[in-house]
């Protein structure tokens, strides 16, 4: 970011914290971008002619004589068709040793969608992952996490789904990576052939960690730009939105604020629902579609962070390693996607809605029966063969790395009811079963 | 209302968030409205504290790029909304700016939409006659709303007996036409038209007496209706993790609900869900007159990624919309979804001021806003006689799922019906998921509203409620028995009384929001399965075995259930009932 040459320079500053330092000026806008000794900065506070700031990468040497520079502008990303294929850091500049692009510039964090210009979303999106298009089908202009301890493969996920995904644009907003984690998505979004659709905002472990503030909202600008402008469909990742919360306690916490449930600040609920609301379905076909990542403790969901999650996304999917049958799968009694009622057996086949509740509550029954096996209960015929379900169910449609189509999904799981079965356990609509109940030699699945 | 002469003017002298410090030049008062001129663009901002020259004011809207020095001013009044004709229908923002109105895809800053039309014409009756004396509130005439008579009043700002001069005869009108003079105690000439404004932090009192609520409110949810009752004119909260419900149970209120009116404050919470009310409303046919539900609603709009400060704001502006239509005599459901989110926008202001923190640092006086609020709702006679009501529910959403934070704490003391959702009902897909016993409704114990069932409904309800509520705890208790003690380790009988307890579970507890029939039962239709089920509990069965307890009562369960799928009395309701029948006989004994 280049100083023009006529700005003002202030060298005196009056006061300094671990994140923000003060000094007098005059004419300063609220949320301005400033550069302090060479560091990017944002004005948080403004009390007369005393202005604060506070400074993305900390505030470690900086001396009371630092150079401050106002840049007359809240922070801005370019944007425009090049930004397809680029990787950026936090402010947008480019991290991939290309040159940086040319375009319009756009305020980030903007304004947000008058709720009657949306429409209702209504586009499947299929991932090729039954635990998630059988059971928790996902919808353009969602917004939906992955609730996932910090040992599961959820970056291997969200990168698989970004590929599967029938999405123009996929932008990943990378908050906290590890290094090695950002080199694996580039890989496989290299080795996919992908780039060309894909755009990314990294912020790594090794970068300061305020810095991780900016990531959301560069990456939704980003989105906006493409689906209003180019009407396009955007598919966009955000991991980890733990990290995101932590940075933003991390501020709460440094300019002195009274911090509510888990030292967490008062507005979380606030600051996160400005990024997932950025989800939208517009009547002219352009959506923004959200997933996330948010890590959990221990699993535990009453956490702040996952707790308000919970509240402002459309539902959360679970991971769990079946041990059964050594498999990472998409857990059906945790997960759930509020958005699912709006495409389930009517943009797929109409047996769909039944099959998928048919074959949770018989996983259920199986989960019960477990229960009573560990108890040391003797167990029914009925109980034995739930067991059996729920092991080719995992196996055949719940593990992650199955890939089909919906359809197969569905006769997949209609051969494993005629398997185990009989037509009255299952308990579907008479006009389903005789439809697609499995005759005698189709019964191999 | 005292009247500002000079207005007075400020100049912004800090910034944080959407806090801001003006230097003021001259008097303001606690909650006045002011606007701060950004460069062209007003920014709506309340004062919420003065200290000295220094008004602290929030703004409503993003300050970015505000400066020091920049200009402010002050309304002389507090955030007010406009009343009259038109409301019905409408999709507001909290501030009642109307959405429908605005330029472009996103909403912008400083962008101030007109919440009625100036041009549209009413056709206009009037109903007061030339030397009636009338007080705050009392009709003058009244204009077709839709389908409903929207009464013209004499405005709830006016203090004293007015007199009226002359009444505008019948025809068609815009909302500023004059449509009755009145002169005050000093013979002063008023000229009312169809519109008034009132500020939304105060109650309107234009009304005879509050009593007490005596009738029902009925809301087709048989575990509403029938086991925890809502009063006309009563309040409720249904507090919730995130997942069991709350968002489905407030649609379907406010689909079903014998109200005249309803109004839905979105408040804080998902922009779909909002869009999901604009998108059927206009579809769905209200069951009660035929027509649309969007004709009788009108929906407050300010979703969670909208300013905060406006949230506040938003529950405050449904408030004061459902006086005034209540003041017209109809019965209004005023929904809030989610009452927590307001709350947490009270945090964020009190903690930007550094006021001391309450439990997880919500101010300190939450309780007192809270039940301040939930008071506005109620049963009313109104000054000539007629009534008028609001019922509010409000939903809370409580951090973690904990029912024991600060707003479902204080919640809990001003609302008088409790529907608790529970998770575990959710989870086993048990819905709607409140579960009954934990919920409860103080209406049930009125005698005022014992009266009313007794004489309505059935002359035992009060007692028939009463023992479907013991036969759920005991199926409950002995559930937890047969946990521990296994199938096999309890007598038959403890079975037996397991089952019967889910025989209400599933045919009154449990209901399909989305099924055509089930997701409304008549009050008619409650009272007969309720009489089914409690003869199922008296009647005695032999069993051999545990074995057969369930499979036999699954039946039994699924024919009541397909009695509640069906149209009620038709053929196919009298086919399941026909088949449960021959069920009971099977294994009846005397």
């Amino acid at each position: 970011m280049e100083t023009k040459a006529f700005q003002k320079i202030y060298t005196k500053i009056t006061q300094i914290t671990k994140a923000t330092c003060s000094l007098k000026a005059t004419g300063i806008g609220y949320e301005e971008m400033a550069i302090v000794h060479g560091r990017l900065a944002q004005v948080v506070k403004i009390m007369g002619e005393d202005v604060t700031l506070q400074i993305f990468s900390g505030t470690e040497g900086i001396p009371t004589n630092a150079e401050v520079v106002f840049l007359g502008r809240p922070p801005v990303l370019k944007v425009g068709e090049e930004l397809s294929g680029r990787f950026f850091d936090a402010y947008g500049d480019p991290i991939d040793g290309r040159p940086a692009i040319e375009g319009e510039e756009r305020q980030i964090g903007g304004p947000s969608v008058n709720p009657v210009r949306r429409k209702q979303p209504s586009e499947f999106i299929p991932t090729g992952i039954a635990g998630i298009d059988l059971n928790n089908a996902l919808v353009t202009g969602q917004k939906i996490p992955f609730f996932a301890d910090p040992d599961q493969p959820y970056n291997e996920i969200m990168a698989m789904v970004a590929l599967r995904a029938d999405a123009d644009k996929i932008i990943l907003g990378g908050m906290g990576l590890t290094n090695d984690d950002y080199l694996y998505y580039k890989n496989v979004f290299e080795n996919a052939g992908a780039l060309d659709r894909i755009i990314s905002f990294v912020n790594t472990t090794e970068n300061p960690p305020v810095e991780r503030i900016l990531v959301p909202d560069m990456a939704l600008t980003a989105a906006e730009y493409f689906a209003v402008d180019k009407k396009q469909k955007v598919l966009v990742l955000l991991t980890d939105m733990t990290l995101y919360a932590d940075a933003l306690s991390i501020v709460s916490n440094r300019m002195d604020q009274i911090p509510s449930k888990d030292s967490m600040p008062g507005s979380l609920y606030s600051d996160l629902a400005k990024i997932y609301e950025k989800a939208v379905q517009f009547p002219d076909g352009g959506s923004i579609t959200i997933i996330a990542v948010t890590t959990l403790s221990g699993g535990d969901i009453t956490h702040a962070i996952p707790d308000n999650t919970g509240y402002i996304t459309e539902g959360q999917l679970f991971l769990r390693k079946d041990t059964d049958i050594g498999k990472v799968v998409v857990d059906p009694f945790r997960s759930l996607s509020r958005l699912k009622q709006l495409v389930i057996g009517s943009k797929t086949r109409p047996d769909h809605p039944q099959v998928m509740n048919a074959a949770i509550r018989l996983y259920a029954d199986a989960a019960n029966a477990k229960t009573k096996q560990e108890n040391g209960f003797d167990l029914t015929d009925y109980d034995e063969r739930t067991l059996n379900f729920a092991k080719d169910y995992s196996n055949k449609l719940l593990a992650i790395d199955v890939n089909v189509e919906v359809d197969q999904m569905l006769e997949t799981t209609w051969n494993l009811f005629g398997e185990h079965f009989s037509q009255v356990e299952v308990g579907i609509k008479q006009e389903f079963v005789d439809k697609h109940w499995p005759t005698e030699n189709s019964s191999e699945v | 209302m005292e009247k500002i002469n000079k207005m007075t003017k400020g100049t912004v002298a800090g910034i944080i968030a959407n806090l801001v410090f003006v230097e003021v030049d001259g008097p303001v008062q606690q909650n006045e409205i002011c606007y701060i001129d950004l460069e062209g663009t007003k920014l709506m901002a309340e004062v919420i504290k003065v200290n000295g020259t220094q008004a602290y004011v929030q703004v409503f809207e993003s300050t970015r790029g505000l400066k020091v020095n920049h200009t402010v001013e002050f309304t002389g009044h507090m955030l007010e909304v406009t009343l009259g004709p038109g409301i019905l229908s409408k999709n507001y923002d909290g501030l009642q700016n109307d959405l429908d109105k605005m330029d472009g895809v996103f909403l912008k800053r400083g962008e101030h939409t007109n919440p009625l039309e100036d041009d549209k014409k009413w056709e206009y009756k009037p109903i007061a006659k030339v030397g009636d004396v009338l007080e705050a509130g009392g009709w003058i005439g009244e204009v077709k709303e839709n389908w409903m008579p929207h009464k013209i009043m004499v405005p709830f700002k006016f203090e004293g007996k007015y007199t009226v001069k002359s009444v505008t005869k019948a025809g068609e009108y815009t909302i500023h036409d004059t449509m009755a003079v009145v002169t005050d105690e000093k013979g002063k000439e008023i000229n009312l038209t169809m519109i008034q404004k009132w500020p939304v932090k105060l109650a309107v009192k234009a009304y005879k007496e509050k009593p007490r609520p005596f009738k029902l409110l009925e809301t087709g949810v048989r575990v509403i209706d029938t086991l925890n009752p809502i009063a006309e004119g009563g309040t409720g909260f249904i507090p919730g993790p995130f997942g069991t419900g709350k968002t489905v149970l407030q649609h379907a209120l406010s689909k079903q609900a014998e109200a005249d009116m309803i109004i839905v404050a979105a408040c804080g919470e998902r922009a779909n869900e909002v869009v999901e009310i604009f998108t059927e409303f206009p579809e769905l046919d209200d069951p009660r007159t035929g027509r649309k539900l969007m004709e009788r609603t009108t929906i407050i709009a300010n979703t969670s990624n909208m300013p905060v400060a406006a949230r506040e704001a938003s529950v405050y502006t449904a408030m004061t919309l459902g006086e005034y239509y209540r003041a017209m005599g109809l019965k209004v459901l005023l929904l809030a979804d989610s009452t927590s989110r307001w709350a947490q926008a009270l945090r964020e202001m009190s903690n930007r001021m550094e006021e001391l923190p309450g439990q997880d640092a919500f101010p300190m006086d939450l309780p007192a806003i809270i039940s301040n609020f939930y008071s506005r709702a109620g049963f009313t006679y109104l000054n000539n006689g007629e009534s008028g009501s609001i019922t509010f529910i409000g939903t809370v959403s409580p951090a973690g799922g904990n029912l024991k934070e600060p707003v479902t704490e204080s919640t809990k003391k001003a609302a008088r019906c409790f529907y608790a959702l529970s998770q575990q009902r959710a989870d086993s897909k048990r819905y709607p998921a409140i579960d009954a016993l934990e919920s409860y409704s103080k209406y049930a114990e009125y005698p005022e509203l014992q009266d009313y069932f007794r004489k309505n409904i059935d002359p035992d309800w009060p007692e028939k409620i009463a023992l479907a509520r013991d036969i759920l705890i005991r199926s409950r208790e002995v559930s937890e028995q047969i946990n521990i003690l296994g199938d096999d380790g309890v007598p038959v009988e403890y079975h037996n009384r397991f089952w019967k307890g889910e025989v209400i579970d599933f045919v009154i507890c449990q209901q399909d929001a989305f099924d055509e029939v089930d997701r409304s039962a008549s009050l008619d239709r409650q009272k007969y399965m309720l009489n089914r089920v409690l003869d199922i509990y008296h009647t005695n069965f032999s069993f051999e075995s545990f074995e057969d307890v369930g499979t036999y009562f699954k039946r039994m369960i699924n024919s009541m259930k397909q009695m509640n799928y069906a149209v009620y009395e038709s053929d196919k309701y009298h086919d399941s009932e026909k088949e449960l029948n021959s069920i009971i006989e099977e294994r009846k004994t005397a």
